[in-house]
């Protein structure tokens, strides 16, 4: 079981929760899961095509799936996935 | 029988070991220099001193040597004007357990006298080393670091939630031109976090009221202002001249626009950006860790990212985010700790908690990498579209150069 720590400007999508406990070996199976289980979600971080959109940012703990292996990256139990906004606000 | 000033003298020559001028500058030039001590009084070193040494008058050596040498087996050279006060300083730190520690025989006279580089040191008025006490007593700033913030350019894009508390602290601690760009008037909504601005200045514009204040807090500070929306035709000549830039804007705009400039221009931009309760920051700094564009290849849609006047954010959250930038932006001035490049702070207000991201360069980054660099030093900027970077905004040719400094402008 890992944790996905959920941001702000995507709670409503989750029903409000901070952090969402999701099984599944690599960072894709635990973040399609998430979308499973909260459909909302899905067009907020997968392209119609399924594919990542480009501005979401995806951590395992603490370091960009981008510089590891992407949706591969394997996250072990207990493991920390963050999804990164970019923010504007100043 | 009562010793003479001779014995004493015997005493310590014997006790300590004495270098030439000629073999202690020789050892400064080494990787391993030792740390060289300046036991001079107060009114001597203002008359100059050697590159690179410490200040602690005799009298103060027992209170303060160890906060500047910590290690007692670290190599220490200890000079005065003439070679006898720092041999019985030296004594002095042999009783606290220095075990490497000498005097430079003939001292600072000796020294200046066969030609060799020394330098008067930053001077401070009456009235500037008082308000600056704090600073002066801090080891790491001291006048040194001090007469570098009064020398230091600082842009801040955006007198708001960030830039407000930010312009704050930086006036207060001496940076000397601070230059704020922000096309905005002061709007009652404002003031519930943008405490640069007053109620009585509601209507007025943001660059005048937060020139106001900062003149009323410190009038060593020159405040620029830059009443202009930041936009591809004047990004670089808003930012030519300084030394740092704190990014408080509130559109991705401003953002892409002002990471291309400065990318192009080698300016570290303090990043910031807000959300209710959230906060994130960093430092890019160009060439040496990731710019903007690593971190966030592509907006995201308006919906996604709404600003503060749509979202509403809590007060303090932009006051704690802007004093954190002006925190990075002192640090890069002075030289001192370790920034956040490379590093991305996240701020949880509503659990007052901080996370960590570790960032990257992206080897493929249309703004910093060695192929964007390349495509800008031969005149043939890369250009979005063929990048495929979905920022909509300009990858431009920038260069600084011909641009007025910013007290030209003031």
């Amino acid at each position: 079981m890992s944790t996905v720590w959920i941001p702000q400007v995507l709670r409503a999508n989750v029903g409000g929760a901070k952090t969402v406990e999701v099984d599944g070996s690599t960072v894709g199976d635990i973040v399609r899961a998430l979308v499973e289980r909260h459909p909302a979600l899905g067009g907020q971080l997968f392209t119609p095509d399924g594919d990542l959109n480009r501005f979401v940012n995806l951590y395992v703990d603490g370091q960009d799936v981008r510089y590891l292996q992407g949706l591969d990256t394997p996250v072990g139990s207990g493991g920390d996935v963050r999804i990164l906004p970019a923010m504007a606000g100043g | 029988m009562p010793k003479s000033y001779a014995d004493l003298l015997r005493e310590a020559r014997a006790q300590v070991r004495e270098f030439t001028p000629g073999e202690v500058d020789l050892q400064l030039d080494t990787d391993s220099p030792p740390v060289l001590i300046d036991v001079r009084e107060a009114s001597e070193w203002e008359q100059g001193f050697i590159p690179g040494a410490a200040h602690i008058s005799k009298s103060y050596i027992e209170q303060q040597v160890e906060g500047v040498v910590p290690d007692r087996d670290a190599p220490v050279v200890l000079y005065c004007a003439g070679g006898v006060r720092s041999l019985f300083a030296a004594q002095t730190m042999q009783q606290l357990g220095y075990t490497n520690v000498a005097s430079m025989s003939g001292g600072f006279q000796q020294w200046k006298t066969q030609g060799r580089s020394w330098k008067i040191p930053a001077a401070l008025s009456p009235e500037q080393k008082q308000r600056y006490s704090r600073h002066l007593l801090i080891p790491e700033v001291g006048i040194d670091g001090q007469a570098r913030l009064l020398d230091s350019k600082v842009l801040l894009i955006g007198a708001g939630g960030l830039g407000s508390p930010a312009s704050l602290y930086l006036a207060a601690a001496g940076v000397g031109t601070i230059g704020i760009v922000d096309f905005d008037v002061v709007d009652l909504s404002n003031l519930q976090r943008q405490v640069v601005h007053t109620n009585d200045r509601v209507g007025e514009r943001k660059v005048d009221s937060a020139r106001k204040t900062i003149e009323a807090l410190n009038p060593d500070v020159t405040v620029v202002t830059h009443e202009e929306m930041l936009v591809a035709d004047n990004v670089e000549r808003l930012i030519a001249g300084y030394e740092v830039i704190l990014d408080g804007t509130d559109t991705f705009e401003t953002r892409y626009l002002l990471n291309d400039a400065a990318v192009a221009a080698g300016i570290p931009v303090v990043h910031a950006s807000v959300f209710r309760f959230e906060g994130q920051l960093t430092v890019f700094k160009p060439y040496e860790g990731p710019c903007y564009r690593c971190l966030y290849p592509t907006p995201p849609p308006p919906e996604l990212a709404p600003g503060c006047s749509v979202a509403g954010v809590l007060g303090v959250v932009p006051g704690i985010m802007g004093l954190l930038q002006a925190n990075e932006v002192l640090k890069l001035l002075l030289g001192i700790g370790d920034t956040l490049a490379g590093r991305l702070l996240l701020f949880d207000a509503l659990d007052a908690s901080f996370t960590e991201l570790r960032l990257r360069r992206d080897p493929n980054c249309p703004a910093c990498s060695d192929a964007a660099v390349e495509a800008r030093r031969s005149g043939r900027p890369l250009d979005v579209a063929t990048v495929g970077a979905d920022a909509p905004f300009l990858l431009g040719s920038f260069g600084t150069v011909g641009n007025p400094s910013p007290e030209a402008r003031a």
